[in-house]
């Protein structure tokens, strides 16, 4: 879907970068290549199925983007969402937001660019007389609708609002993913919040089959802005607009098995968000350590590492015993950290992949003595993602560098997506 | 390191040389004289002395004191910190009832050998006259009973008020209470100077310059919160002064630091992970994060929940050994088990060398602190560390001259050859 919206629509276009695509990456592997090729043939088809839709009005500033729509109900609690996840705000002030009036455009600058638009909830886009939406700009290339459903209200209503907005949509663009957060659970007891859960996917189930629809792309999360659960939900709607997330997957499948690490994330730094995890089991717990982690690397890092060092401290350190330049003392130009929990000395480590994307782990007992090797193996995985993120992301640039509309492209595309 | 070797620390005392064992003889009546201390911890009910005290001492979260009810009367803690260091923490109860209790029946009772009193003060009280008026008698029974007691005297809540105004607000009530803090001491003098004279012989050359009193007390104020790192700064501030040995733990701390060639060490008592001491370079001194210490022990603290969380350990469980983290060629730093009560956080700058050896130093550096570890160390002193100093110095020597200016070379970056588990 992420892909799809990000092409301009027209197939022209297609052909010539299937001609020209080997050129720009004649240097890279073998297995880089096929990564590549895969993908290419991905997005083709992706493309054919959403071939009949009219190419979009939208301005050129926001094209390309994959869009998450926070919908739902007023006082659902969809701001409060948007600011906890992507502007870090502490939950407790979220209770002192404004209630939202217009469309919230946030555009995030982050491993892959998207924007988060939060919807007013007291308006119904679809059943206005006053304002007519323009449907196409809305929903035209947009990743993920994500309905926010307040648990701890009577749900009904929101419930058959959320009902009438699957039809409207599964008329026209079938193919968005729609995400059901049945929110605000952190006030429920266990057994409440699954009853809810079931009788919310029960109500909406029930009201497509008798309009004929069946499998609508329709999935539930139970979250709370108090506890890890918003992040993980995120963190699930993400994953579905990266594109061979698969790919992403079994790097770090085999990373687990060759280290010996109980589970790895890989973690957008700035919204805790993990964008790809091993196949073992999903776990809350290591999810949150590992992102409390994250946190702590952060806050060392502000403390410690955001101002400038002296002229004379960096001499002094490049002077007489060591004689090297600072870059050359250290192993790695990134961030590393492990941490030992003392229980059974259980090893945590980070390592940061670029600006965005950090990788996590939790290892077995007892292997950190091994922590030379596993760096080195950690070393070669990174690299591979890299090289991952350098072929899925800025395709404009590499796979039409010819035509004038690539050009155009790589203009507005290329400074946020290539890695700084 | 010849530096280290003469400071004066149980391990390194000839004990021949009278100078050293005359210090260490003042030491150790020093230990003994601070050995418990007692603590006072009062304020009308509900301004959050008991959450303060949970979440510091017993490793409460904030959100969990909501659930801590009111305390009846006077609620008597033995909070061990260091080993050799006892607070006797009294957490009085703040109902009007228990306060006329404490000042008439119990006042001998409640206030004589007192070391610190901590009067907590609820930010958002709508009835600040009469808050002043109960701090006033208390200082005055304070006063008369136990000359010498510090005072710390906490604006708390300051979460409920608005960001911008903190300060003012913070500002203002400080100079209330210090004026009031003044008056009552004035009041105290004017009133009963009986009272004051046979505790105080000297008193009297106080008394006969009128504008003694008001420097008669020793009162520091802190604006707190329980939801930021506000509360770590107030209370390390307060264990600051009770700590025994200061001196030696900071002379030893720096050598330590020049030695190693760090940054910034920062040195914390293992369950409450409040700063007991820290040393900083010339160059860490530039690091505009004034408030990095209280941050520091907020962010290893919350970390501990979430390690407990993780593992199922109790909360007051030690819940990490050893952390590193190299910023590239920012910084690097690590923090690890120290001694039985501590950890030690070193700030290094980069390089994976000066980082390895700088671990190795640290972990030889163990039995120069090993007189924070509890009495049975300290109450030997003398005769007891000749072994200890034996083990201990034959290591540090050895590590010291020879390897710590060069350091041994990383194996962090040691090339080994990948997949550990084939």
């Amino acid at each position: 879907m992420a892909s799809a919206s990000t092409e301009d629509g027209d197939t022209s276009a297609d052909t010539t970068s299937v001609s020209l695509r080997p050129r720009p990456i004649r240097y890279i592997s073998p297995a880089a290549l096929n990564l590549h090729r895969v993908y290419e043939q991905n997005r083709q088809r992706l493309q054919k199925k959403d071939g009949a839709k009219v190419p979009d009005p939208m301005a050129p500033q926001t094209k390309g983007k994959p869009r998450l729509l926070l919908m739902g109900q007023r006082r659902s609690g969809k701001s409060s969402i948007s600011s906890v996840v992507f502007h870090k705000l502490p939950p407790s002030e979220t209770l002192f937001l404004e209630s939202t009036a217009r469309i919230q455009k946030d555009s995030l600058n982050s491993f892959m660019e998207f924007q988060v638009w939060d919807f007013p909830g007291q308006i119904d886009i679809f059943d206005n007389p006053n304002v007519t939406f323009d449907m196409d700009a809305i929903f035209g290339e947009i990743g993920a609708l994500i309905w926010v459903i307040d648990a701890q209200d009577d749900y009904l209503e929101a419930v058959c609002r959320l009902n009438s907005t699957i039809l409207h949509l599964q008329r026209s663009y079938p193919h968005i993913n729609i995400e059901v957060f049945i929110h605000k659970v952190d006030g429920l007891s266990d057994d409440y919040r699954l009853d809810i859960q079931r009788d919310v996917t029960i109500r909406i189930q029930d009201e497509l089959s008798d309009q004929g629809i069946e499998n609508a792309p329709v999935n539930f999360h139970l979250t709370s802005i108090y506890n890890h659960s918003i992040f993980e939900a995120f963190s699930k709607v993400i994953q579905k607009l990266i594109p061979r997330l698969g790919q992403l997957e079994a790097m770090l499948t085999n990373l687990c098995r060759t280290c010996r690490f109980e589970k790895a994330y890989l973690f957008d730094v700035n919204t805790k968000i993990y964008i790809a995890t091993d196949s073992t089991p999903e776990d809350m717990a290591s999810y949150e350590i590992c992102s409390d982690y994250v946190d702590v690397i952060i806050d060392f890092t502000e403390v410690y590492g955001s101002w400038p060092r002296t002229q004379q401290w960096r001499d002094r350190l490049e002077g007489e015993p060591w004689a090297q330049p600072l870059e050359d003392q250290v192993a790695c130009e990134w961030a590393e950290s492990g941490m030992v929990l003392a229980d059974a000395r259980r090893p945590i480590m980070l390592r940061e992949v670029d600006r965005f994307l950090a990788l996590v782990a939790i290892m077995k007992e007892g292997s950190y003595e091994k922590m030379p090797q596993i760096n080195m193996n950690v070393d070669v995985v990174v690299k591979g993602l890299t090289e991952f993120f350098e072929i899925t992301k800025p395709k404009e640039m590499l796979g039409r560098p010819g035509t004038s509309a690539a050009v155009d492209d790589g203009r507005v595309v290329s400074p946020g997506l290539v890695r700084g | 390191m010849s530096g280290m070797e003469t400071t004066g620390t149980p391990s390194s005392v000839a004990p021949g040389t009278a100078a050293d064992s005359a210090g260490a003889a003042a030491q150790h009546a020093q230990l003994k004289k601070v050995k418990k201390q007692k603590v006072l911890l009062m304020g009308k009910s509900g301004s959050g002395k008991s959450s303060m005290r949970s979440i510091i001492f017993s490793n409460y979260l904030a959100r969990d004191t909501r659930r801590l009810g009111a305390t009846i009367d006077i609620d008597l803690s033995h909070v061990k910190f260091l080993g050799n260091l006892t607070l006797n923490l009294w957490d009085c109860g703040g109902q009007e009832a228990f306060m006329e209790n404490y000042l008439s029946q119990q006042r001998a009772y409640v206030f004589s050998n007192v070391g610190v009193l901590i009067y907590v003060f609820d930010i958002e009280s709508r009835d600040v006259e009469r808050d002043l008026a109960t701090y006033v008698n208390i200082i005055s029974a304070l006063v008369q009973y136990s000359r010498e007691a510090k005072v710390f005297v906490l604006i708390h809540k300051m979460d409920l008020v608005q960001p911008i105004t903190r300060e003012d607000v913070f500002d203002h009530r400080a100079a209330l209470v210090r004026r009031k803090t003044a008056e009552a001491v004035a009041i105290m003098h004017k009133a009963k100077p009986e009272l004051l004279l046979p505790q105080q012989p000297q008193q009297q050359s106080q008394q006969l310059s009128p504008a003694a009193p008001d420097l008669d007390i020793d009162l520091q104020l802190f604006a707190t919160s329980i939801w930021d790192q506000s509360l770590y700064k107030a209370w390390a501030s307060i264990i600051h002064d009770l700590v025994p040995n200061l001196a030696v733990i900071e002379t030893q701390l720096a050598s330590l630091g020049v030695a190693i060639d760090a940054d910034e060490i920062l040195l914390f008592e293992r369950t409450s992970f409040l700063v007991v001491s820290r040393w900083t370079s010339r160059e860490g001194d530039r690091n505009p994060y004034g408030d990095r210490f209280e941050r520091m022990s907020n962010i290893l603290k919350s970390w501990k929940h979430t390690c407990s969380k993780y593992t199922g350990t109790p909360r007051n469980a030690e819940q990490f050994s050893d952390f590193e983290y190299k910023m590239g060629s920012t910084f690097s730093m690590f923090a690890t088990k120290f001694t039985t009560n501590t950890y030690i956080l070193v700030c290094m700058p980069p390089g994976e060398a000066r980082f390895n050896s700088a671990k190795l130093n640290v972990a030889a550096a163990r039995p120069w602190f090993k007189f924070l570890d509890g009495p049975v160390v300290a109450g030997t002193a003398l005769p007891g560390t000749g072994t200890t100093a034996a083990a201990g110095g034959g290591s540090t020597g050895g590590m010291g001259s020879s390897q710590m200016l060069v350091g041994t070379p990383g194996y962090g970056g040691e090339p080994g050859v990948g997949q550990p588990d084939s």
